[in-house]
This record gives C-alpha cells, structure tokens and sequence, in this order.
C-alpha cells in the first residue's frame, strides 16, 4: 500500500460519478427501446383501426315495414297484382303514381314487376341508418341495439363484414351496400402490367449500362446523381409530368384514335395507357438503383473467371452475371411495382375517372384503381363510407402482402440453386 | 449496339428530369406572363384565389412549412431513438423481427395513411383538445401521420449511417471506460453525422412532397395561419384538389398548378442535391 497519495485522491472523482453514469446509461436505454416500442404500437394502431372499421354492426331501416302493409293477414310476398297496386296507389304520391304509369301501365306489368315496384318505392329498404365499428359493437352491444329500437323502430341491425367475396367482385356502385371494387382491381391489374412492360426492360438496361459498361466520366455521374435525385421527386410531380405528356402531347396515342379506337370514353388520354406509362416513369429511379445493388453484389470473381474463357463482355452479362444477380433484381422489381400499386396522387393528377361501374375493355379505357377508390370513399362525408374504404385498404394490403410473400418465395427458391 | 441500347436506358433518367423541366417550365411560363399575374405577387401575396384572381402562394408555402414541421418533430426523433437502439442495443435476433416490421410500415400505400389521419388522428385530436378548438380538417392530423410514415425512411437511413461505423470505435471507447450510451452518443453518433443529416434533408424533402395525406385529412381551401388546429391547403393538397376536378387546358387554373409544381420540384430537387453534397463533404473515411 505505498500509492503515492495523489492516487488515492483522485478515486473520488472517477467513482463517485460512475453510479450516476450507470443510470443515464439505463434512462436513456429506456428512452430507445420506448421510442421502438412507439413506432410498433402505431403499426397496430394503423391496423387496429382499419380492421375496426371493417366489421360492425349495420342498423338498415326498412322505410315501410313490410309486415304493416299485408292485407287480410296475407304478406305481401303472397298477394295478388291488383292488391299490390292498391298497395301502391295508397302508399305513393299521385304524381310517382302517374310516373309509374306512364313509364308502363302497371295493370300491363307481370306481378313480378310490381312486386319490384312495391319494394322499391313503398318498403324502399335498404336505407342505412346507422354503423358501428368493431369495438364498439363488441362493447355495447344492447345500448346500440336499444339506441336503434327507440329511433328507428322498423330498422333490423346485423353484425356485418363489409369485406365479402360480393365486395370484391361487384362493381363500383353509389349504393354503398351493393358498391364493390372489381372496377378497381382491373383497372390496377391493367395499368401495372403496363408498368411491368415498360420500365422493367428499361431499368434492369440502364442498371447493367451503370454497372458494367459506364466509366466514371462526367456523363455517366451525371446520370447516377440524376437518378438518384429523381428517386426524391414526390410523386405529384410525375402525375403533372404524365397530365402534360402522355396525356395532352401523345392524347392521340394514348386514346388510341391514331388507332382508329374513337371510342367516346376513351377520349382526352385520360386511359389506362396513360397511367401505366407514368407510373412506369415513376419507378423506374428506385428499380434501376434496386437492380444496380444486386448486380453489384455479384462478386466479381465470376466476371474474371468468364473473361479468362474467353467470353465476350455482353456474353458474361448474359450468362452469369444477370443470372446470379436475379434474387435480388425479382426482389427490387417486385418492390417497385408494390410502390406503382400504392400510387395515388399522379394518377388523380392525370385524371382517374371518378365514378366507372364497367370493367376497364383495354389500354385505351377509363380507369379507377383500388389507392384511388380508397381515397374517394375517404373524402365522403357519410360514414358509411368510410366502412368499404377500410375493406378496399384490406383487399389493397392483402394483394400487397400476397406480393411480397411471393418475391420473398422467389428469392428463396432462386438462392437455393446458387452454390458458392 | 446492345450498349447503345443500354446507354438509352440509362439516359432516359436524364431525359425525365428534362422533361419535367420542361413541361413545368413551359406551362408555369405561359402562368407569369398572363396579365393577371405578377411575380412578386405570387412569391408575398398572402391571398390564393384563383376566382379573384389572387395567385400569391404563401398560404400554401406556410400549410406545408406547418404540416412538415409538425411531421420532423415526431419522425427524427423517434426515428434517431430508434435506429440508435436497432444499430447499439438490440441483440440480432430482437433486429431480425423489428427490420421487416419497419420495411412493412415503409410499403404500406400512403392513402392508407390518410385514411389513419382522418379517422382515427383527427377523433383523437379532438377528443383530447376539445372540437371547438380543433377542426375536422386540421394541419396537425397530418403532420402527425406523415412523421409516422417518414419514420421508417429516417430510421433506416440513419441505422445504415450508424452501423456503418466501424467495431474499432466503439470497442476504444468501450477500452476508455465509457458506457455504452457514451460510446452512443459520443462516439458513433458524431462520427455518422454525415449520413444522419443526410436522413434528416430527405426526411423533409419527403414531408413537402407528401400529397394523399394532406389532401384527405389536412383540408379544402388555402388558408394563412400557423395555428395547426386549423384546416389549410399544402402546395401538393392544391394540385390534387384542383387537378382532380374538371380542369380545362391552357385555363389560368392548369397553368398556376404548374407553377406550384415547380416551386414544388425546385425545393424538393435543391434538398435532394443538398443531402447528397452533405454526404460527400462530411463523410468520415475509415479504413
């Protein structure tokens, strides 16, 4: 124990610090992992949500009660056309009544067809009256049912999924029981497949240009920093960029009237040529740098390795450096289109049609897609709506995701048969 | 001749820029020579009716000052905090579930996010600072989700700034006798600075030229105000709302759109470079 005394003198300064030291070391730990925790949370709380509004009890009032309007005990499912339009002659104002007749003499209709106008203009169902999101209709079951009882005594509430093999498969419609989204599903379908055409060949050729031919000159940086840059141009930019090209410029072609298509829809280039065109545009910046990643990470031995048998250069490209950089060319490409389907503002921008209920026929055609049918049930008021905007946002993920689970399939099966 | 075709390929990039240039150049053109229009009018007018033939631009300027601000607050630093402890704290197996996770976060469509704004931000807001302060379009709705939907962009890029730093580092800090959030926040941190400000520049440059969030829950009509309870119009709300009606070509209405979208691309383009210049001066080289 002969430290000189200085030593010993400055523990104090080094120890007495330390447990202090130790415990900002924990907080701040804390802090992180509750800043990660957040960022989780808000993912569920974005699904919660959506989910939430998906499922729900639905209050539907039947305007008439149909039970009140049955005759001699007899509903008016059994009744006879005379007694039916009684029903009707009692139950509509003189003018719809006249309307009626004029449009076809009802005693000239078959009972069928005035059972449908007794439906339709008496007992007029279907009127929503009332929605509930999930949790809501979970937790207070019996006040929402008594709620609904004292104001709308006719109107029947069901617990109902807005999401069904009906809403994926029905055309869009302003009944929102009846609207669906197959209009939408097509229309995306159509326009990334021109998407696909289009800006696959071009990125996965401009990414081997910039990987294996460009020297470093001052074109071949300006091209790399130019790309690089676009990947940053928000997404409004290329919807203006399609409005005054593809759109006004090339509207003969993309109308397809140079093709002798003068459909009247199809006027003005507003069509799905148009929107596929631009959204290949659009991702062409973040393919090209996805593709050139992969290729760079073909190890180079391989390029040597082929050159040394005497293959040319486009030969080597060709025949292994394409084939081995192809994991993570599909996983790029297949990024890139998830971003084309997600899209919405460009293609609000060159002008989405905004109420279609017929399947898109071809190129030439008006077009919705499912980002754009989403974003106009959104901005309605009624809350309806609001309810198949969060089916739409479930079918839209779900075909992401199916997406994604297939390029993760892909590269997997792709980097099984690379042995080195 | 495949190189030839191949260099097409690649300059295609350079002839998009152009035509962008371009076509936003000539339309914004034919914008400021129309006689209604005045130049310094539209950069200091506080008035965007196009009707009254009021063009000056800075309530769409302030909206999307407003919304990015609000969105920077919340994305950097929880998405630092978050990086920090996925590149310093979390073992690889808690970094193998979390990674994918924030990869889901960055892919979902941004319409969605819209949708979360309206529906579920904006009740909340209210329930929690009362409706008569709180409209239902309001700036801070969406400046709050677009911090959410930047948050796995600014993540990721500053854990790859992050890990990036090379072991010796932190294991000389560590041989010093400092904790592990010295070696964090004094070490690692200043010496991935470069990569972090560039996170931070395309961090913004996304918040201004994000457009379906604002256009659904942000509001329908320009409005100068800084208070974020407001409802107001950004720039790209603007172009959505305008361009999404009946818009007749060559009407002074197409044309000032071009005019905003130029100002639009100027600021995001200039951001853009400046991230990359930050990149190149400060980068620290190790080796």
């Amino acid at each position: 124990m002969n430290l000189p005394k200085k030593h010993l003198r400055q523990r104090p300064y080094f120890e007495p610090r330390l447990p202090q030291r130790n415990r900002m070391a924990s907080i701040w730990q804390s802090v992180f992992q509750l800043s990660t925790t957040i960022g989780m949370i808000t993912l569920a709380l974005l699904l919660f949500t959506v989910v939430n509004q998906t499922f729900g009890l639905v209050a539907i009032d039947n305007k008439v009660d149909p039970a009140s309007l049955a005759v001699n005990g007899l509903p008016i499912e059994e009744l006879d056309q005379q007694t039916l339009i009684n029903i009707i002659k009692q139950n509509v104002s003189p003018g719809k009544f006249r309307q009626l007749e004029r449009e076809e003499p009802l005693a000239e209709r078959t009972r069928e067809e005035v059972y449908q106008v007794v439906v339709d203009d008496v007992v007029q169902p279907n009127e929503i009256v009332g929605t509930w999101t999930l949790v809501e209709s979970l937790t207070m079951r019996k006040a929402i049912l008594t709620e609904v009882e004292q104001e709308y005594p006719q109107a029947s509430v069901s617990f109902t999924s807005w999401i069904d093999p009906q809403f994926v498969t029905s055309p869009q419609s302003s009944d929102v029981l009846e609207a669906g989204v197959r209009t939408a599903i097509l229309g995306s379908l159509y326009i990334i497949i021109i998407t696909i055409v289009v800006a696959l060949p071009v990125g996965i050729g401009a990414a081997i240009y910039l990987e294996e031919y460009a020297s470093n000159n001052w074109l071949n940086r300006l091209i790399q920093t130019n790309i690089n840059n676009l990947a940053g141009v928000p997404s409004i930019i290329y919807g203006m960029l399609g409005l005054a090209i593809f759109v006004r410029t090339l509207g003969p072609f993309t109308s397809g009237a140079i093709f002798g298509i003068s459909d009247t829809d199809t006027a003005n280039g507003r069509t799905i040529l148009s929107a596929g065109l631009t959204l290949a545009i659009l991702v062409l910046p973040l393919l090209i740098i996805n593709v050139q990643e992969a290729i760079r990470a073909v190890p180079n031995s391989l390029r040597e390795g082929s050159y040394g048998l005497g293959a040319t250069q486009w030969q080597t490209i060709w025949h292994h450096v394409l084939p081995n950089a192809m994991p993570g060319i599909l996983t790029g490409a297949i990024l890139s289109i998830s971003r084309a389907i997600g899209e919405t503002a460009p293609l609000v921008v060159i002008g989405a049609a905004t109420y279609i209920t017929f399947d898109p026929t071809g190129p030439f055609s008006k077009f919705t897609t499912l980002p754009i049918q989403i974003y106009q049930w959104t901005s309605r008021a009624q809350e309806e709506f609001h309810n198949i905007a969060a089916a739409a946002i479930l079918v839209l993920l779900v075909l992401l995701l199916s997406l994604n689970a297939g390029a993760i399939l892909l590269r997997n099966r792709y980097a099984r048969n690379k042995n080195y | 001749m495949v190189r030839g075709f191949l260099l097409f390929c690649a300059a295609f990039s350079v002839l998009t820029t152009l035509g962008i240039v371009y076509e936003l150049g000539k339309e914004a053109l034919l914008f400021f020579r129309n006689p209604a229009v005045d130049l310094l009018e539209f950069f200091t007018g506080t008035k965007w009716q196009p009707q009254a033939g009021a063009f000056g631009i800075l309530p769409l300027v302030t909206a999307t000052l407003v919304t990015t601000l609000i969105a920077m607050l919340i994305a950097l630093p929880l998405g630092l905090a978050v990086a920090i402890y996925l590149s310093e704290y979390a073992s690889s197996r808690a970094r193998n579930i979390l990674k994918p996770i924030l990869e889901i976060l960055a892919g979902i469509p941004t319409v969605v996010y819209g949708y979360f704004a309206l529906t579920f931000m904006t009740p909340v807001l209210r329930s929690i600072f009362g409706r008569d302060v709180v409209d239902i379009y309001n700036m801070a709705s969406g400046g709050l989700v677009i911090g959410i939907l930047i948050l796995p962009l600014i993540t990721s890029m500053s854990e790859d700034a992050l890990s990036a730093v090379p072991r010796s580092l932190r294991e000389g800090s560590y041989a010093l006798g400092a904790t592990k959030l010295e070696t964090a926040l004094k070490i690692v941190v200043p010496a991935a600075i470069s990569g972090l400000a560039a996170a931070f520049v395309v961090g913004i440059s996304r918040c201004i030229g994000e457009t379906m969030i604002v256009a659904i829950a942000v509001g329908a009509g320009p409005n100068l105000t800084l208070n974020p309870f407001k409802g107001a119009e950004t720039m790209t709300g603007h172009i959505v709302r305008i361009s999404g009606g009946d818009l007749s070509y060559d009407s002074i209405d197409y044309d000032s759109l071009f005019a905003i979208g130029l100002v639009l691309f100027a600021i995001t383009f200039g951001l853009n470079l400046f991230s990359q210049r930050i990149v190149r001066r400060f980068r620290e080289t190790y080796e």
